[in-house]
């Protein structure tokens, strides 16, 4: 009782002091202030307690208050009511980065035009894949190698046998192979992907997370045939995420054959790349199917090397710095 | 008096020695100057008042040697000899060390020598390779990003966007001839324009401009290019106008409704044919499309609607075109 009588003793003896303090401010009469004190300087738990539900309800009863208001005066506009606010998502706040893409920006066209992917942009070469493993690949990893390789045209999976990447990477390029992919393990399940372009090109280490055989998923169509897919590459909005993006183009030949309807997606969510690889069928001109074949992974970018793989000495064009990075969440890097 | 004998008369088989393991077969000696590591009469460093022993630290060997003249001194036991890089050097100094002492000794130092050259070589040649790095995972960090994940999965709606890409490459051309279906927001869109002057040869060059070709830039696969739509439209030029006269009992009252549903492009005789066909190419049917105003009156629209219902496979320029009365 005391402290309720005191709650609404304060507020007078407040407005008593201001009128007598500032002259010059006018103040409405009825004017309530807010307490000097707090819920939780109460000691008695029960009495804390059945202050702070009071408080509660206080607050619920006025957000419905103004709910109910809001509501009124949007159907009483009727059409001329302002339209919904957004919601706020992760996406919308994101915060603004500097290295985001226009898509009429000349520089990055004529850099996209000279960098190490312009020979396959250009049609010169043929994506042709070695998919590895690192040493001793137990397990799901080599069914995962597997199944990558039917997803991807062009690819052949080879037997690590203890090889060092610095002896194989000149071997693939005297062979011509344009892509080598290393698939890291722990505890028998894929957990690392280093992708790496391989005239001279940029290297990417991957975190792959949450990897989902053909077995394992639900609803699935047969397995998937030779005709080279289509590519999806969504959400690469910045400089870094679009050097990935031609990363991951570059992976599949160029012209994709519709006959097969099988179409690959990179979709990039908050620096998350999920890789889906689906068949699809047009219904009608608004409405498609799609099938999930093949399996389905998450990969996270760990670094980005210029340069095939050499992880002492490469320069690294980013990695990431959990700190740094991981910070904000609403900043985003790919 | 050193009196070894005694000495391991205690230690070796009596009582303890707290630098002796006891296994199953066989005894070992824990001492870090014993030569061989075996509990053992002879290669007991305590029970033998004249020792020798090979060390090893950091890549560098000595030669130790413990002589009972210096029994008395215990800070001063060990004699240290650093031992040369040469293999054979080393040996001789051995050699020359070990001089007049019992042969199991000196046999013992130089096998224990040549067995810790040996490893040494190893580890260097190990360095050389490829190394192994175990990089530690923080718990917490790692079901972090498992969440974020999640609700990044979540935020995606992986199954809407690829849908919505491939209907925007569909309208786009990039697909070209293999699916023929009219673009139904271009016709609804366009009639509504132009109201009154309803030519199909009008409509449908209006529809090469493609309209709605201005694309986000959200892909970067360079595709073949876009094939216009003039190619696909002559075909149906062909048919229009034809005229059918069909039987009044064929329109029903019921049917009435199904022109508003006309521009909604579903039907379900439509899916039926489409889950049942094969994986070729299939051409699909086309539906007429009407605009809202269009009056019903007409039987062949009805017909057609019909004819769905069946499955059939279909050739390409089909009879069933898109009709328009004008």
């Amino acid at each position: 009782f005391f402290n309720k009588k005191k709650n609404k003793k304060a507020p007078m003896k407040d407005l008593k002091m201001e009128e007598e303090s500032s002259g010059v401010e006018k103040l409405e009469p009825g004017t309530t202030f807010p307490p000097t004190f707090s819920v939780s300087e109460i000691k008695n738990k029960q009495r804390r307690h059945q202050m702070f539900m009071k408080l509660k309800q206080e607050k619920r009863k006025q957000k419905m208050q103004l709910k109910k208001k809001r509501r009124k005066e949007r159907e009483a506009l009727g059409d001329k009511a302002p339209p919904k606010e957004v919601p706020k998502t992760i996406e919308n706040q994101r915060v603004f980065d500097e290295t985001t893409v226009d898509p009429e920006d000349e520089e990055i066209a004529f850099d996209e035009g000279t960098d190490e992917f312009s020979a396959y942009f250009n049609g010169l070469t043929n994506p042709k894949v070695l998919i590895t493993t690192s040493d001793r690949p137990r397990g799901r990893v080599v069914k995962f190698c597997e199944q990558l390789a039917t997803v991807i045209p062009n690819a052949h999976v080879y037997y690590r046998r203890g090889l060092a990447l610095k002896r194989i990477i000149p071997q693939c390029i005297a062979r011509d192979f344009t892509y080598l992919i290393v698939i890291n393990q722990d505890r028998q399940t894929p957990n690392g992907l280093v992708l790496c372009h391989l005239p001279d090109g940029p290297t990417a280490h991957f975190k792959v997370s949450s990897v989902r055989l053909q077995k394992e998923l639900k609803r699935r169509g047969k397995a998937p045939t030779e005709h080279s897919p289509e590519v999806i590459l969504n959400n690469f909005s910045t400089r870094l995420g679009h050097t990935i993006g031609r990363l991951f183009a570059a992976l599949f030949p160029q012209n994709p054959q519709f006959v097969g309807r099988q179409v690959a997606t990179f979709h990039n969510q908050r620096d998350f790349i999920f890789f889906r690889f689906h068949r699809y069928i047009f219904k009608n001109e608004k409405k498609v199917g799609i099938q999930e074949l093949g399996p389905r992974f998450t990969l996270k970018l760990r670094s980005l090397q210029k340069g095939t793989f050499d992880s002492k000495y490469g320069e690294f064009e980013w990695v990431l710095k959990r700190h740094e990075m991981d910070a904000c969440r609403r900043k985003f890097q790919l | 008096m050193q009196h070894d004998d005694v000495i391991w008369d205690i230690i070796g088989n009596k009582q303890f020695c707290s630098f002796k393991v006891k296994t199953k077969s066989q005894n070992f000696c824990r001492n870090e100057y014993s030569i061989t590591g075996v509990c053992n009469r002879s290669s007991c460093p305590l029970a033998n008042s004249q020792y020798a022993t090979i060390r090893e630290e950091k890549g560098q060997c000595f030669l130790y040697m413990k002589e009972i003249e210096r029994a008395a001194f215990p800070a001063r036991m060990w004699e240290k000899v650093k031992l040369s890089k040469n293999y054979e050097k080393a040996l001789e100094q051995i050699d020359e060390n070990l001089i007049y002492w019992p042969r199991f000794l000196r046999h013992k130092c130089k096998q224990r020598f040549t067995k810790i050259t040996q490893y040494l070589i190893r580890m260097r040649k190990l360095v050389l390779k490829r190394q192994r790095k175990l990089v530690p995972l923080s718990r917490k960090v790692e079901s972090r990003e498992k969440r974020k994940e999640e609700k990044a999965l979540i935020a995606a709606q992986l199954d809407n966007a690829i849908e919505k890409e491939l209907l925007e490459r569909l309208k786009q051309g990039t697909y070209g001839d293999i699916y023929n279906f009219p673009v139904y927001a271009f016709d609804k869109a366009l009639e509504q324009q132009d109201a009154e002057s309803e030519s199909d040869a009008e409509e449908e060059e209006e529809e090469d401009d493609e309209v709605m070709g201005g694309s986000f830039y959200k892909s970067l696969c360079l595709m073949i290019e876009k094939v216009f739509y003039s190619e696909r439209v002559f075909p149906f030029v062909q048919d229009v106008g034809q005229r059918e006269f069909v039987a009044e009992d064929e329109v029903e009252e019921s049917d009435l409704s199904d022109f508003e549903d006309m521009n909604k492009l579903k039907t379900s005789s439509d899916e039926e044919e489409q889950d049942e066909s094969s994986e070729e190419e299939e051409e699909e049917e086309v539906q007429a499309s009407r605009s809202k105003g269009k009056s019903p009156a007409n039987g062949s629209l009805v017909r057609k609607k019909r004819a769905y219902v069946e499955i059939e496979y279909e050739q390409e320029t089909e009879s069933a075109s898109r009709r328009r009365t004008t």
